[in-house]
């Protein structure tokens, strides 16, 4: 009875709203913690898993030797892999494509391969046009690989006692 | 000032003649006076979403819009021309001639109450005795815009968005009316401009009516909150339930009409709320501290803006209402401490209870 009564002389004083104005009213002058995006970034790790890259060795071989375990990993079935028998004896892909309009990013073709040939990068501002901008090809892939393949490296440096 | 618009009318006598000056000159008069007012509520409108969306991104620790101009001050300006150019579509089963003049009549009374707003002493388009009287009847129009929007749709979610819009602006007119009965009883007056110069006084804010007529003030600007189907009673729109309720079916400027009406409504809405509960024009402080306790349109501005800023920090801090309490709070709450603070304030003004201290302040006068 007396706490009904006490109930109804705060609800009419509006003291819970007041006090949910009051708590706005604080945050009204907090500090923002919008990160302005195209000149503000947020920080990466070096485990970010971005656009993907083919790698090659530092005498300019390429790194896939066409084991396809990261087109048989893959859950989204993004890799198409394709592959011969080169005049050296050794065995290279003819065809690496990545749809990556199916890539979910999950790293693990990245994780599967016992080369480091296939990699996921920081980049991730990119887009495609048209619809086939997004089926990445081996060379394509590769270039982005040449491209980055400083970052690329320091970043699996950084990572290599974790893996 | 006076001299100059005797000067005026009298040249409009000279270029249209005796008979036809007079008219003339009274047409001339009114829509100079409408422009005067309208322009800048406009302006006012435009800005005033701009404001809105900084004001709630700061209090969601965001910046709000900071990329159209400098600090985004270009914002409204890019909305109104995206809104100009795009499509103004008709759903197949619309009853066409209904749903183009739904905005128009959501529109129309929320720009046209403010023929009677006075601004300062004088200040006025039209200083009707019966102010108070057309402001609740214009504002009582605006809700068939949003029904016949809802209807002249043919969806349901429209339709659905009218129907609780209805129920609920029907509910808070009572409760709405009931609190200005109260400012009409204590401004013993229905001409806004006489109930203002009513809370005039030596004592500054604390002749204003907001004291002896709290409960009715906070009312007024609650049920003023469910009048303009803001939040947290904007259950009229309902985001989550009903689309976007009345107006799911309205693009382009149609839709831009409708959202012009609401911001404008609200902005009525802290005006009347200054001018009847926060003295209007006139200062805060005591009469004897010169320029400070000066009267001037200065503060009805400052009064209208602080009212603007509590809509959108409200909208901003509370969830919205479930339908059904908002029905309990506007027909078992709302109504019944009106009901009974008019007679309060009744008594207060009562022949011997009148001239007592605390309440000679406000109805010995």
């Amino acid at each position: 009875m007396w706490n009904r009564a006490r109930e109804i002389v705060s609800s009419l004083m509006l003291t819970e709203l007041l006090k949910g104005l009051a708590l706005t009213g604080r945050f009204l002058f907090a500090r923002k913690v919008t990160v302005l995006f195209p000149e503000e970034k947020t920080p990466q790790g070096p485990r970010f898993r971005g656009l993907h890259a083919l790698r090659r060795y530092p005498n300019g071989e390429e790194r896939c030797i066409a084991c396809k375990l990261c087109e048989a990993v893959c859950p989204a079935l993004a890799i198409t892999i394709e592959s011969e028998e080169r005049q050296d004896g050794t065995r290279r892909t003819t065809r690496y494509d990545i749809d990556l309009a199916k890539c979910i990013f999950c790293g693990f073709c990245e994780e599967s391969c016992p080369v480091d040939s296939i990699v996921e990068t920081r980049i991730l501002e990119y887009h495609g046009e048209a619809r086939g901008d997004l089926y990445y090809t081996k060379p394509v892939l590769l270039a982005i690989g040449d491209r980055y393949e400083a970052q690329i490296a320091a970043d699996r440096a950084e990572d290599a006692r974790y893996r | 000032m006076t001299e100059m618009l005797g000067t005026v009318q009298g040249a409009f006598q000279g270029w249209f003649g005796p008979v036809w000056g007079p008219h003339a000159w009274v047409l001339a008069k009114s829509l100079a006076g409408i422009v005067a007012v309208l322009v800048p509520l406009l302006v006012t409108v435009l800005y005033y979403q701009l404001v809105e969306r900084w004001v709630i991104g700061w209090i969601q620790v965001r910046k709000g819009p900071n990329r159209v101009g400098w600090k985004g001050v270009l914002q409204p300006i890019a909305d109104a021309i995206k809104l100009l150019m795009k499509e103004r579509i008709v759903p197949a089963g619309a009853s066409r001639g209904l749903f183009f003049l739904a905005p128009i009549i959501a529109v129309a009374p929320a720009l046209a109450v403010w023929a009677v707003v006075p601004f300062s002493p004088g200040w006025v388009i039209a200083n009707v005795d019966a102010g108070l009287l057309v402001v609740l009847a214009m504002t009582s129009m605006g809700v068939y815009g949003i029904i016949i929007a809802g209807w002249a749709s043919n969806s349901k979610y429209a339709f659905l968005g009218a129907m609780r819009s209805a129920a609920q602006v029907v509910a808070y007119e009572i409760a709405m009316g009931f609190a200005l009965v109260g400012a009409i009883m204590a401004g013993r007056s229905l001409n806004l401009t006489q109930i203002v110069m009513r809370q005039d006084g030596a004592f500054g804010l604390l002749e204003w009516f907001w004291l002896p007529l709290a409960p009715l003030f906070v009312v007024y600007f609650i049920a003023g909150l469910a009048e303009t189907n803001r939040h947290p009673f904007d259950v009229a729109e309902g985001e989550s339930e009903l689309v976007a309720g009345f107006h799911v079916e309205y693009s382009g400027m149609t839709f831009a009409v409708f959202f012009l009406a609401e911001y404008a409504n609200m902005i009525l809405v802290s005006t009347l709320a200054s001018l009847l509960f926060l003295g209007g024009w006139l200062s805060p402080f005591p009469a004897a501290w010169g320029i400070l306790g000066a009267p001037g349109i200065g503060w009805l501005l400052a009064k209208i803006a602080f009212f603007m800023f509590l809509f959108l920090w409200v909208r901003a801090s509370f969830p919205r209402y479930r339908y059904d309490q908002i029905m309990r709070l506007g027909w078992k709450v709302f109504i019944p401490v009106t009901l009974v603070w008019i007679v309060v304030t009744g008594v207060m003004m009562l022949e011997p209870v009148r001239d007592i201290a605390p309440f000679s302040l406000w109805f010995g006068k």
